[in-house]
């Protein structure tokens, strides 16, 4: 997809190649390449010409290029990108840039035809039917019409071609809506926004985006209606993260209105990792006087495309990457054509029965030809082959083209004949039996979503049965193991646990006749309460509301105030880039101290009733080294404290020691019982600083926030510096709620031998947490974490990791090597996070990842783009034929999901793209145990078997054919009724015991040797039902049609019961089938014999009158089953398999409850 | 939500929600609870159902090898003996050619009581009347109704005289018509041969028409086999409907005529065989027989043998498998047997 960009010529022959068009880009750029000769000629002349049109900027120019070499990585000029902001002709002058235009479909209307049929004749029994009908257009063989012949495989072929033409439709309809919606852009000579269609965005042009809007496209931040040039951005449809993220526009650009702006942005070429952001913006002055540096602009100064425009009025950007250079659409990568396993392991046994098909026929043509030169002189007068043809005035030859021509004929007639050996039935009937069984997993009312009110959706037919052979699930976590919705739990105050939510909150914040109520409210613990309101003493009271305010203001949540129905109330919602904070926010508001209004200066906070305003006097934001962010707040009373919230193991090494040991001993045990729930722990400490302490942390603070160079590390280092001899003021315990059942799902699937796999774009930390409450993670595990920033340490992380994992494996205990087999071994669990994937991920380094992550037992990976979470998908599809799913809710997970061999999403959630691009969708995580264990084990075994019984039935055809030309009537519905409705095991017992899933993973119910044998089985039929007549009738007086007659019930006889043996369950409708197809080939074959213009006229009446007849069917019968009865009843008692102990169990279990005669299913939802 | 560019506008979204918002019905049958009967191979079934093939299957073995047993047959092939030895070297020559005397005569020994009616069949052999250019070549229309006379499709290559007029019956079928005769007597009294009724009432009634007849029939320059009489219809002609019922199988046999009295044992019957028709081109085998029949039809003991086989196979499973369930005792649905509990690290 990278390729699609065209870089910007930066050689100079490209530039020179338009001098006089634009002369302002030729200078800047043959500025730079010939700076680098220092000819100071040159120089000059170039200063002389820019400065016509803009003399400042080829001043910028030449200082950017000294200037930035130190300060970071420079972007060379052959993988820059140049923007000139507002300047959309210039910028997309010397290289194509695509237009905002997408395009997301497959097909074109010149391509479609071909394509599609490309990609439809990967099976290869398409092509056997190609051949075939070929066949059927030569007038010699026309066995059947050559227009009937085509009919069949032109049907499977359009009705496969209109579905994915109307799928293709569906997404050009959605493009064409996406491009036309509207962007204001600013037109560059009117000094106006304008109303313009998505697609005709350029780069370069300036856009104007207002609140709750959509971005057009990846642009730069020029100006936000924020004086400091904040906006905050949701990201849900790019990382599935639903918080705000903060994005700033550089002063620099802020403080020029944006219709005056103009400058160069250089930035990296476009590409998929929307974490990161390399670029910096010369910025002109109209004005002319005042030289800029460059100024380096980063991944906080970029709105993406996809994201939605938050509690900001307004924001103007320019754009730098449009239409398919966005990263979101680098991020979405086309929807591949699935194949079911079934299928595509279909395609060797049809290359096999094609060459069974192939000796047959050379078989039969070698005989002919034989014949024919052994009776070459008597075929003239032979009575019953005769040549000669009397009837013209000449001897003419009937049908006759000489010896070799024959032979050949004789082997394409018979390649027609035995055509069914591959049935393209069976092809009708498969798509049949997912259409009946997406009808059963739709209507199951154990996947029926009862909060939503959504059900169960099929959105691919055609891998119904690869969900019973899944082996690995990769799952988000935002949405889809959790509902996204963080819940404040237990505080600890002093060492005080207080984890009793049992109150109303009652508090809300009045001013001005309007009422301001927290939008969630969070269940509180009177004691607590009572602690807050003095009841315990006045410094515990203290204590207690520093403890509040801490959670209060030591954040980045911004309250937003939302409307309600009663004009008097409104309701805050409070929006923030991490959950957590806004979780321990909505506690502070329910337990009276509620964050009203947030400035970059001040907050204000409604404290038990009455409003306060404190001054936020500095931030240090969260980092990944100290775990830990922390305020300086300054009060209404002048006095000045440092609230610090942070990870336990940073905050206890910050904690003042000396004195509260006691407190700090008690919290750290609260610490331990919250974190075994599976919370989430923060450690809440406060500094009160003296003036000496405040003045010298000031202006270190002011030094380093000014700095341009290394500001971050320095202001890491004021934080550090400051953030120490903290008194403890308490800790809380979120939690991140899972969605139900997740635990007890996740159980279930790795009992089944399903490895889970966690993928999300949440930080380390946050991964872990989760892991732990959904009982993926659990303490006995040895967790191996990778994260490091550059090839070389991920190749020694993952040697290390490949090390200790081997160490692990080895020693305890030899004899186990599968997971949650109740072992003793120590189970191991992998966390990897993104930048590390980054190194790792398309490069050599994949495979040591591989065999880590295989041998662990658990795999985390966090902060992971979406492309990488398709990339991980693919390691594993690469190189294990293991069936992948993956399971997400958000446009994050759309690659993954359509990468992985089943893709699934969850529905109900406000995004539809996981939806829209998913396989299966469905409401909550926990259905995939139904969808798995129960209907992807039925849906893998009925097609299994219906897959082998249509190779079967029609090699017996084909074998007796081979012996007696005959026609067949067709005989599909039993099978596809068997293939709809037989259950090997009931949804009961497949839930208890979730290791019958394995059946699927090992191909136990298709395989080679299975079908070896199967075709042994139906060889032994074909020779009985061919035999038995033909020597009981040698010699007789018996004719063609009546021979026939009983070869073709006898056939479907055999093939019925040889069914009727395998049914596992009989219901009435299997009854019906089973005997009304029996019943209905008697009848047919009466009707034909009621015809007089066939030859076969009264035939059957005559057969069945005569005992011969009756006993041939019935020792036909009897002797075709003995085989197949003998042997399965051997191995159903010697070798059972788990499923037929489980079928056993069932009904031992039915018998012993004989009296009651219905068994109340227990259903998995009730969980 | 906020679309990106793979995803379908929100109206699109939001009709399909709705759409799926439906609360799937409950009935037993969408939950895929029918009430079924999940048939097991329990020991009893298996050991019940071989048990009850062979008590089945045996005596209907020795019941049908009895009857084919009581069967009397007397075959005779004429095909060589019914050449004269000096055309022996040459008996194309000598069956193709119009002059030479194809009669002659054999007698047989009739070896048990026959009880009537004796059915006189003759059998072909190597003849394939189920070749596909054989069995195709032939216009039902044709023989049924007299208004179809022209109709001649399919009946390449004996479809019409070399001058276009149709040959009625059509085809390579008739055209091949079987034309050797049999007669029977016994110290000069001749045996009345029944040749009324060999055919198919089915056939005489609604294949064959009442009112069509022969024409141009066995004029061409190629003699096939029979001539039919232009004055009898088609309905009447049994021969040629026996023939054109096509046999199944290349040795074939087909009913000439029936004797309605007992012949004794030791009798002596002369038969006077008119050898006229053609196999000699092919090799085929002409052979004459005649037979009682059976509740089982002709002689044949390959049915008897082939259940006593089979009976006896599934007695003997029965006792195999009897003797399994005893050495080694396995209680159905034992969790214990279970892939998971019986080697606990899964393997």
């Amino acid at each position: 997809m990278a390729s699609h960009s065209v870089n910007p010529p930066e050689d100079s022959a490209a530039a020179e190649a338009a001098p006089n068009t634009v002369p302002p880009r030729r200078g800047s750029l043959s500025f730079r390449s010939r700076a680098e000769r220092s000819s100071s000629e040159t120089l000059s002349v170039e200063i002389m010409e820019r400065s016509r049109s803009r003399p400042m900027a080829s001043y910028a120019s030449k200082r950017s290029d000294s200037d930035k070499l130190g300060s970071q990585r420079e972007i060379d000029d052959d993988e820059a990108r140049f923007v000139y902001i507002n300047d959309p002709e210039r910028s997309n002058l010397a290289a194509r840039l695509p237009n905002n235009a997408i395009k997301t479909t497959k097909y074109t209307i010149l391509t479609f035809l071909p394509r599609n049929l490309f990609e439809q004749f990967h099976r290869v029994a398409y092509i056997y039917f190609l051949i075939l009908a070929g066949l059927n257009q030569v007038p010699q063989l026309g066995v059947f019409s050559p227009a009937a012949s085509i009919l069949p495989l032109a049907f499977v072929l359009g009705v496969t071609a209109v579905k994915d033409g109307y799928e293709d439709w569906r997404r050009s309809r959605s493009d064409r809506n996406e491009n036309n919606r509207v962007a204001l852009v600013l037109v560059p000579g009117d000094r106006e926004f304008r109303p313009t269609p998505w697609k005709y965005v350029r780069v370069g042009e300036v856009i104007k985006v207002a609140a709750d809007e959509s971005i057009p496209c990846d642009m730069v931040l020029l100006a936000t209606s924020d004086p400091a040039g904040v906006a905050y951005v949701q990201t849900i449809n790019l990382d599935g993260e639903s918080n705000l993220k903060t994005r700033y526009a550089k002063q620099e650009m802020q403080s020029t209105a944006p219709e005056a702006l103009s400058g160069l942005i250089r930035c990296e070429k476009p590409n998929r990792n929307i974490y990161g952001f390399l670029a910096s913006v010369n910025v002109d002055f109209p004005t002319g006087t005042a030289a800029t540096k460059p100024v380096s602009l980063g991944q906080s100064n970029i709105i993406l495309r996809g994201c939605e425009l938050k509690n900001t009025s307004w924001v103007v950007g320019v754009a730098v990457y449009t239409g398919q250079d966005t990263k979101v659409m680098l991020n979405s990568s086309g929807a591949p054509s699935k194949r079911s396993r079934l299928e595509s392991q279909m395609n060797r046994e049809v290359i096999l029965l094609a060459a069974t098909l192939f000796a047959l026929c050379s078989i039969v043509a070698i005989l002919a030809g034989v014949w024919l030169v052994d009776h070459r002189h008597e075929l003239d007068t032979l009575p019953y082959y005769r040549k000669q043809d009397l009837s013209e005035p000449q001897v003419g030859k009937y049908n006759y083209y000489g010896i070799g021509a024959e032979t050949v004929f004789a082997f394409l007639m018979s390649v027609i004949l035995f055509q069914v050996m591959i049935p393209i039935a069976l092809y009708i009937s498969m798509e049949l039996v997912r259409l009946g069984q997406a009808f059963f997993m739709i209507q199951d009312k154990n996947m029926f979503d009862e909060a939503t009110k959504t059900r169960f959706q099929c959105r691919a037919l055609n891998i119904n049965e690869d969900l019973g052979q899944i082996k690995y699930v990769f799952s988000d976590k935002t949405g889809t193991l959790t509902e996204n919705k963080m819940e404040f739990r237990c505080a600890s105050v002093r060492g005080v646990d207080y984890s009793h939510g049992e109150e109303e909150s009652l508090f809300s914040s009045v001013s001005s006749g309007e009422t301001r109520k927290p939008k969630t409210s969070v269940k509180i613990d009177p004691e607590l309460m009572d602690a807050i309101k003095g009841g315990q003493g006045i410094e515990k009271a203290n204590l207690a509301r520093d403890f509040f305010l801490a959670l209060a203001t030591c954040n980045t949540v911004v309250p937003i105030l939302v409307e309600t129905p009663d004009p008097s109330v409104k309701l805050i919602d409070y929006q923030g880039e991490s959950p957590d904070e806004q979780a321990l926010v909505y506690a502070a508001a329910a337990y009276g101290f509620m964050l009203v209004e947030r400035t970059s200066g001040h907050i204000v906070v409604d404290v038990l009733g009455e409003r306060q305003r404190f001054n936020v006097l500095g931030l240090h934001e969260f980092d990944s080294d100290r775990k830990r962010m922390s305020v300086v707040i300054g009060f209404p009373d002048k006095t000045i404290k440092l609230f610090v919230k942070g990870a336990d193991n940073s905050m206890f090494g910050v904690i003042r020691k000396n004195i509260d040991l006691d407190i700090i001993r008690e919290t750290e045990t609260n610490l331990h019982a919250y974190s075994s729930m599976g919370l989430r722990t923060l450690v809440i400490g406060m500094r009160e600083f003296s003036i000496d302490v405040f003045e010298e942390w000031h202006s270190a603070y002011e030094k380093a926030s000014q700095s341009l160079i290394g500001r971050a590390k320095l202001l890491r280092a004021v934080a550090a510096n400051v953030e120490r001899d903290l008194n403890i003021l308490g800790a809380s315990g979120i939690e991140d709620k899972l969605q139900q059942g997740v635990p007890e799902a996740i159980e279930s699937l790795r009992q089944a031998g399903i490895k889970v796999w966690v993928l999300t774009g949440d930080k380390q930390e946050t991964a872990i947490s989760i892991g732990f409450s959904c009982k993926l993670l659990t303490r006995e595990m040895t967790q191996i974490v990778i994260n490091s920033n550059s090839k070389e340490a991920c190749r020694k992380s993952l040697q290390d990791a490949a090390s200790t994992a081997r160490r692990l494996k080895a020693a305890p205990d030899s004899e186990s090597t599968f997971s949650g087999t109740g072992s003793m071994q120590t189970p191991l669990a992998l966390i990897i996070d993104g930048t590390s994937l980054v190194h790792i991920l398309d490069t050599e380094l994949e495979d040591e990842l591989f065999e880590v992550a295989t041998v662990c037992d658990v795999v985390l990976c966090c902060r992971v783009a979406p492309m990488q979470k398709a990339g991980i998908v693919t390691l594993i599809k690469n190189r294990t034929d293991d069936m992948t799913l993956a399971i997400g809710d958000g446009a994050n997970d759309v690659s993954m999901i359509q990468m992985a061999d089943v893709g699934i999403g969850i529905s109900g959630q406000e995004g539809r793209q996981a939806v829209m691009a998913s396989d299966f969708a469905m409401g909550q995580f926990r259905f995939l145990v139904p969808l798995l264990l129960v209907h992807g084990h039925w849906n893998y075994q009925r097609m299994a078997y219906m897959i082998m019984y249509n190779f079967y039935r029609n090699s017996v055809f084909v074998f007796l054919l081979f012996c007696v030309l005959y026609s067949v009537i067709y005989t599909a519905l039993p099978t596809i009724i068997v293939g709809v409705l037989d259950k090997d095991v009931s949804r009961k017992t497949l839930l208890k015991y979730p290791k019958l899933y394995r059946a699927g993973q090992n191909n136990e119910r298709y395989n080679l040797k299975l079908f070896v044998l199967t075709m042994m089985d139906s060889l032994w039929q074909s020779l009985t039902v061919f035999y038995i007549p033909y020597l009981a009738y040698r010699r007789s007086t018996i004719d063609g049609p009546s021979l026939g007659d009983l070869l073709i019930l006898a056939v479907v006889l055999v093939v019925n019961i040889h069914l009727a043996m395998d049914v596992f369950q009989w219901n009435w409708i299997t009854h019906a089938s089973l005997w009304g197809c029996i019943v209905a080939t008697i009848i047919c074959v009466i009707i034909i014999d009621c015809i007089w213009m066939f030859p076969g006229y009264w035939a059957i009446f005559h057969i069945m009158g005569t005992r011969l007849f009756w006993a041939c069917l019935f020792g036909i019968l009897v002797a075709s089953m003995v085989p197949r009865f003998t042997t399965k009843a051997l191995t159903e008692y010697l070798m059972p398999s788990d499923v037929q102990l489980a079928r056993e169990l069932e009904k031992s279990e039915e018998t012993n409850l004989s009296n009651s005669s219905e068994i109340p299913l227990s259903t998995f939802s009730q969980l | 939500m906020n679309p990106t560019g793979d995803s379908t506008p929100e109206t699109d979204g939001a009709t399909e929600r709705r759409k799926k918002s439906k609360k799937p019905n409950y009935s037993r049958f969408t939950q895929q609870e029918l009430p079924a009967c999940k048939p097991l191979l329990t020991p009893t079934i298996v050991i019940s159902t071989f048990i009850l093939i062979g008590v089945l299957f045996i005596p209907i073995g020795l019941a049908s090898l009895s009857a084919s047993g009581n069967v009397v047959e007397i075959v005779y092939r004429y095909d060589i003996d019914c050449i004269p030895q000096q055309s022996q070297d040459d008996k194309l020559a000598f069956i193709q050619s119009s002059l030479t005397n194809k009669t002659c005569t054999t007698t047989f020994n009739v070896p048990k009581n026959m009880k009537a009616p004796v059915h006189i069949y003759y059998e072909l052999d190597n003849f394939y009347q189920n070749h596909r250019r054989y069995v195709k070549s032939r216009n039902d229309k044709q023989l049924r109704s007299k208004a179809y006379e022209l109709e001649t499709t399919n009946c390449a290559p004996e479809a019409t005289t070399p001058d276009g007029s149709p040959i009625v019956p059509c085809g390579l079928i008739a055209w091949s018509l079987f034309n050797d005769t049999y007669s029977f007597a016994t110290q000069s009294k001749v045996i009345e041969v029944n040749k009324k009724n060999i055919a198919w009432q089915s056939d005489k009634d609604h294949k064959f028409g009442s009112d069509v007849y022969p024409k141009n029939f066995q004029q061409g320059g190629l003699i096939g086999g029979a001539k039919l009489n232009e004055s009898i219809p088609l309905s009447e002609q049994e021969d040629l409907i026996v023939w054109m019922r096509t046999a199944a199988l290349p040795q074939f046999r087909k009913l000439y005529g029936r004797i309605e009295r007992d012949l004794a044992a030791n009798e002596q019957i002369s038969v006077t065989i008119e050898n006229n028709y053609n196999t000699y081109s092919f090799e085929g085998e002409k052979r004459l027989v005649l037979s009682t029949t059976s509740w089982i039809g002709g002689k044949n003991g390959f049915l008897g043998v082939a259940y006593l086989t089979i009976g006896s196979l599934c007695i003997f499973l029965a006792v195999a498998f009897i003797v399994l369930y005893l050495l080694k005792p396995r209680t159905l649905g034992d969790p214990s047997y279970l892939s998971w509990n019986r080697n606990p690290d899964g393997h």
